[in-house]
């Protein structure tokens, strides 16, 4: 199987324990790439990560150099991160936050240096307490060694970085509902346009929001070059990214591979990464980039993981996150339990997505208990096309976020891969697999 | 006297000083009023919304918007189980039946010793160790039933009262250094920096120059 000999880029360090200390990193390069990057105008770092054509990890694939670009020129710019993970089944900046928070605070300064910001902030998820105790202690290590505050490494440059946790909301990844919680208020996303916060973002001036991963990449760019990075992976998506593997897999975990050049069968089926179904047992769907994203069957194994190459297939690779579900998978419930996800997230602002979401979990559930009709089904995807017209993807957009019109998504997989699923549910008044 | 101890009004104010605008403080200060009492009591509200410059009502319609501020008290120790997609896969449900028998109350309810407090949670993040839960938002994954019941003992007996303090997710987060950079003369030195550029008839890019 092609698992590929490239390098780790982003989780290097994670086979020693202490690899959350300066001390680790500095042993291990740390630092060397804020160095190289002082040692260049902040334009020629801007260029070189554009050259990488780092595409944004957080979900949206968004390329990181084009962003910085759209920055609007102004006194008080800002950088913010996005640790706030919560898309279900996404576990990867979770690991980066705890495991290795210098290589994050080394990308911030980075991209703070590119930007020209003095001011950063990383909001980290509230439920990680300890992700925050180590990206605190690993930023006031950093002050200590040079690496942030006034003059950093001698170089003119200052640069001052706050963390900063959140208090439990889904909606609050999503960049502009962060901004707002980042203000201290609900986290309400914000009608769009403007589109980017690079116009108007944080206390109303103008802000990158950049995921954790997609900063930690940036420390091994600076070090080994965009070439290096664009060397790894294919067409728009180069480099490696982090894939977090669960459900049933004998070996789920977060797996750093080459883009591209792996595929769906291998990640779940090398003995080296998801070393297959539990039990033996047969695949009978993949939830592929989060749970917005329409679900895959066995035949699509073997397409790569790469950006665009996913999104051929009418879904996306969103946040690197995969979903195994083996052939003992009620998909009525995984349906219905993705659905009440959305429903108690939702936050509200809109009515497609408040009501929406809550019409479709009581349907689903009352699928799945045995109560349903077979009308049920129509009502299921009249629904999801009010939400969002034409229940396509990319979806339709009705609604302030995404959120709202990602709800359809896996209700629509399920019914148009396993519609004789639901029917035996109506029929027998129970779910077959008890 | 403050209902908020010195020590939670000194890390308010350090935190204060972190941010342009004060209201940004807020979430994190209620945080810190939970490590002390727990949930937020109304006195806490009432001296946040004073040390952020809002009125009580506007702080409670911040805190009521998150999971993680409790605007009603909840046991000593909170217990998060996950049930979301890849948790569910792999027994979630099956394991929050078991942890409503073994504590002996519904999901959503507090032991009547106030100890427990049973929550079925969305994703938390770790589903590569799937069943998982979080108690006091600190991490136990791949349970089973027993490893479970072994947990509620290890808690009831006190033994993991350092990886699992009572309250505070903010309780070992203490910012050494304050801030250093004063970026209102950052910006002023960018704004006159401009002007000179533009003065001089220079391709003043600001983005360009430190
Ligand atoms: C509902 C919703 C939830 C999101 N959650 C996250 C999240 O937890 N983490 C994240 O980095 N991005 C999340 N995003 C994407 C962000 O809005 C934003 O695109 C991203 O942080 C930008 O960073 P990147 O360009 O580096 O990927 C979410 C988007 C939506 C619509
Ligand atoms: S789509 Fe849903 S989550 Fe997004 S703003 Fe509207 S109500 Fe809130
Ligand atoms: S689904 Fe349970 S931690 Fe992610």
């Amino acid at each position: 199987m092609a698992i590929t000999e490239a390098p780790r880029i982003v989780t290097s360090r994670l086979v020693h324990d202490d690899s959350h200390t300066l001390q680790r990193y500095l042993d291990t390069g740390g630092y060397a790439g804020l160095r190289k990057a002082l040692t260049m105008t902040p334009a020629a770092v801007a260029a070189e990560v554009d050259a990488a054509s780092l595409l944004g990890r957080g979900g949206a694939g968004f390329p990181a150099g084009r962003k910085w670009s759209m920055l609007r020129q102004g006194p008080l710019p800002y950088l913010v991160v996005n640790g706030d993970e919560s898309e279900p089944a996404t576990f990867k900046d979770h690991l980066l936050i705890e495991r290795d928070p210098h290589q994050l605070i080394e990308g911030v300064v980075i991209a703070a240096y590119a930007l020209q910001v003095s001011r950063a902030f990383i909001y980290v998820r509230g439920e990680f307490a300890l992700g925050l105790e180590r990206v605190q202690a690993a930023l006031d290590d950093a002050y200590d060694h040079g690496a942030l505050g006034r003059d950093v490494f001698g170089s003119g440059f200052s640069l001052d970085v706050v963390v900063h946790p959140g208090a439990g909301a889904y909606i609050c990844g999503e960049e502009t509902a962060l901004i707002e919680s980042l203000e201290g208020k609900r986290g309400f996303p914000r009608i769009k346009p403007p589109y980017f916060p690079a116009a108007i973002g944080l206390y109303g001036e103008p802000t990158v929001v950049n995921n954790v991963e997609t900063m930690s990449n940036l420390p091994w760019i600076m070090s080994n070059g965009a070439a290096a990075f664009t060397a790894l992976g294919a067409g728009r998506s180069t480099g490696t990214r982090l894939f977090a593997l669960a459900g049933h897999v004998r070996n789920p975990g977060v797996y750093e591979l080459e883009m591209v050049k792996t595929t769906f069968r291998d990640l779940i089926f090398a003995p080296v990464l998801g070393g297959g179904m539990i039990g033996g047992r047969q695949l009978k769907a993949i939830i592929p980039g989060g749970v917005s994203a329409p679900w895959l069957g066995p035949e699509h194994l073997d397409t790569p993981l790469g950006q665009d190459e996913v999104a051929d297939l009418h879904t996306m690779l969103g946040s690197g996150s995969i979903v195994a579900m083996d052939d003992t998978t009620c998909v009525v419930r995984a349906a219905w339990r993705i659905t009440r996800f959305f429903w108690r997230e939702s936050c509200g602002q809109c009515t497609p997505c408040r009501e929406g979401s809550g019409w479709l979990e009581k349907i689903l559930r009352r699928i799945e208990s045995g109560a349903g009709r077979e009308a049920d089904l129509d009502v299921l995807m009249d629904t999801c096309d009010a939400i969002a017209p034409g229940v396509s993807w990319p979806p339709q957009q009705t609604t302030i976020c995404v959120l709202g019109s990602s709800i359809p998504s896996s209700i629509a997989s399920a019914i148009r891969m396993f519609r004789d699923e639901f029917l035996v549910h109506v029929k027998e008044g129970a779910c077959p697999y008890g | 006297m403050s209902h908020l101890s010195s020590d939670v009004m000194a890390r308010a104010r350090q935190l204060l000083a972190l941010y342009p605008h004060p209201r940004s403080a807020l979430i994190p200060i209620c945080h810190l009023a939970q490590e002390q009492d727990g949930w937020l009591r109304p006195q806490a509200i009432e001296e946040i919304a004073q040390l952020v410059g809002l009125t009580p009502a506007e702080v409670l319609g911040t805190a009521s918007f998150y999971d993680m501020l409790h605007t009603e008290p909840v046991g000593r120790y909170l217990v998060a189980v996950c049930t979301n997609i890849a948790c569910m896969l792999r027994g979630a449900y099956e394991l929050l039946e078991h942890a409503e028998e073994h504590l002996g109350v519904c999901t959503g309810a507090t032991t009547a010793d106030g100890m427990f407090t049973l929550e079925d949670a969305e994703c938390l993040a770790d589903c590569g160790r799937a069943p998982c839960l979080q108690v006091n938002h600190r991490f136990f994954g791949d349970l089973t039933n027993a490893t479970f019941d072994a947990l509620v003992a290890d808690l009831r007996a006190g033994r993991l009262d350092d990886d699992v303090p009572h309250h505070g997710t903010l309780l070992r987060v203490r910012r050494r250094h304050e801030l250093q950079v004063d970026d209102r003369t950052i910006a002023a030195e960018r704004q006159e920096r401009a002007a000179a550029d533009a003065s001089a008839g220079g391709a003043g890019a600001p983005g360009g120059s430190r």
